[in-house]
């Protein structure tokens, strides 16, 4: 699905961000990407989501190379890959339903796109995603009104109608609960394994990480520091990952 | 507890510190400020006397007790109503032209949406003369912009008069286009705010220009846009009450008629109305603001 080749990304202010990566990965495979903050994974997301340019190195989806790509080819790469990120990114002034619908706009028309706003089109699509995570109720309740977990629903639904081939998820439950975020690492994982979609999920939670992820990659400055099966990622390995970091997610216990 | 050891005294044991002394800097502002002052009143022939001398005091009198009673006779009421109306219509269709005229310019006035951030980051490769001509357009409607609304309405309408005649439509054209400039400003200023999480996020999922436009900048930023539109409908009142004094139609007008004719009673009656106009603008606009 992906391949990454020596891609480095190195901010205008001289931060490196992401340094001299390479790796791939397969159709369909689910991968765990922790790590200490500020190790560059949501970097690493926004480069995959070809938000941001990498500064050097090649960065294949498919078949073809994201780096050379603009315009009308880039945003139809862009529908291939669907987000989910820590703050939800959700307009909080609108209604679910537009929140969710508007991955299909780049379909629409103009004129349907804006009279969806008046009179919501394809809002069985809709409701059908709602159903899917579970809030189908809130399909017309307005995003702002809804809690955190909601509204990470919300953003997962909005990717199951946008139908990428590719789900990354930057730190997805950071901003819930504990428990809930076992929820929702559940929901999105089941979500992938039925839609035999691709999954790379930044992650906090070390125990969520190796429960739900056949394939963990531990992310240190800037650089892979280990790309394992989760089977073979032991308390060694992560003490080594998290050594000098203040808050251990490791010792964390996860419900 | 002595006082010697009160907190207040615990100061004493801090090392002494440094009385504050005037910067240079600081005295040369001080004295350059003063000197502006001096001048200007000098330039500006700032002349007191003229108003509290004798002389002075009269002339203030007369008018002053002129204004009083305003003329409510109802036949000066009839005639005044339809300025009244008229004032509040050319208002309300200046500042629509002035968001019509406004918001596509501030569109193009507004960075993250015309040349920079999050939207143009993979576009760098895209050919040279693209990224330019974008910065371009960008300067151009800043340009217009500043242009529009550093030439004050009141000679806007002069222009305005003297290209399309007397009436209130100058008005409602000089209400418009500077009004336009303060409101595409700040329009692209409310836009350049809106929280780029949703932005991203819709951007990274391949929507187009319309579209983030149309379910991210504008619902995120719709409220703001509004109630500062009619922060500027209220302005557009108390304009459109004075543009008629270089001819452009409404109340102003009759101001100008009336002190033509020394007829201050009629004067104060029109302030009166011009003053009702406004505050109840002022409620109403609260109003709307509040519901949003």
């Amino acid at each position: 699905m992906y391949r990454l080749e020596h891609l480095s990304k190195v901010f205008p202010d001289g931060t490196v961000a992401v340094d001299d990566i390479t790796l791939c990965f397969k159709p369909g495979e689910r991968v765990a990407v922790i790590g200490p903050s500020g190790a560059g994974k949501t970097t690493l997301v926004r480069l995959l989501n070809a938000t941001l340019r990498p500064t050097a190195g090649r960065l294949q989806f498919g078949d073809e190379d994201i780096t050379g790509l603009s315009g009308r080819r880039l945003r139809q790469l862009r529908r291939r890959i669907g987000t989910v990120y820590q703050q939800h990114n959700l307009v909080p002034q609108l209604r679910v339903v537009h929140n969710v619908l508007v991955v299909r706009l780049g379909r629409w028309s103009l004129a349907k796109a804006l009279w969806s706003l008046i009179s919501p089109r394809d809002r069985d699509v809709a409701l059908a995603a709602l159903e899917q995570v579970g809030i189908a109720e809130k399909l017309y309740a307005r995003t702002a009104h809804l809690s955190g977990g909601q509204q990470q629903r919300v953003a997962i639904a909005r990717v199951l109608v946008q139908d990428p081939d590719v789900i990354l998820a930057d730190e997805p439950v950071s901003s819930v609960d504990p428990t809930l975020g076992r929820t929702i690492v559940q929901l999105l994982v089941h979500l992938a394994k039925a839609g035999h979609k691709t999954l790379v999920a930044n992650l906090h939670a070390v125990a969520l990480a190796l429960e739900y992820f056949p394939r963990v990659i531990g992310f240190r400055g800037s650089r892979v520091m280990f790309d394992l099966p989760s089977e073979a990622v032991t308390e060694q390995i992560l003490a080594g990952l998290y050594a000098g970091v203040e808050t251990n997610p490791f010792v964390a216990e996860y419900p | 507890m002595t006082r010697r050891d009160s907190p207040v005294n615990a100061w004493n044991a801090w090392p002494a510190l440094d009385t504050p002394r005037w910067r240079p800097s600081t005295l040369l502002a001080i004295l350059l400020v003063g000197g502006l002052l001096a001048g200007s009143w000098h330039v500006a022939q700032v002349e007191p006397s003229l108003l509290f001398g004798e002389q002075g005091r009269r002339h203030v009198w007369a008018f002053v007790t002129g204004l009083f009673p305003p003329d409510v006779s109802p036949a000066f009421l009839a005639l005044l109503m339809i300025p009244t109306i008229e004032t509040l219509q050319i208002a309300l269709m200046g500042t629509v032209l002035a968001i019509m005229l406004g918001f596509p310019l501030a569109l193009l006035a507004t960075d993250r949406l015309c040349f920079t951030g999050i939207l143009y980051e993979m576009e760098r490769d895209s050919p040279r003369w693209r990224p330019v001509a974008r910065k371009a357009i960008y300067l151009t409607a800043r340009l217009l912009l500043n242009l529009c609304r550093s030439i004050p309405d009141v000679v806007w309408a002069l222009m305005f008069v003297r290209v399309v005649g007397l009436g209130p439509f100058p008005g409602v054209l000089a209400i418009g286009v500077s009004y336009g400039g303060m409101l595409g400003k700040i329009y692209a200023e409310i836009l350049e705010n809106s929280p780029e999480g949703p932005i991203e996020a819709l951007h990274a999922m391949g929507a187009g220009k319309v579209v983030l436009l149309v379910y991210a900048f504008l619902p995120q930023m719709f409220a703001n846009m509004v109630s500062y539109s009619l922060y500027r409908w209220e302005c557009a009142i108390r304009s459109a009450a004075i543009l008629g004094l270089v001819g452009a139609g409404g109340l102003g007008q009759q101001i100008e008629i009336s002190m033509r004719m020394f007829q201050y009673q009629e004067t104060s009656t029109i302030l009166l109305i011009v003053f009702v106009l406004v505050t109840g603008v002022d409620h109403l606009s609260a109003m709307i603001r509040r519901a949003l």
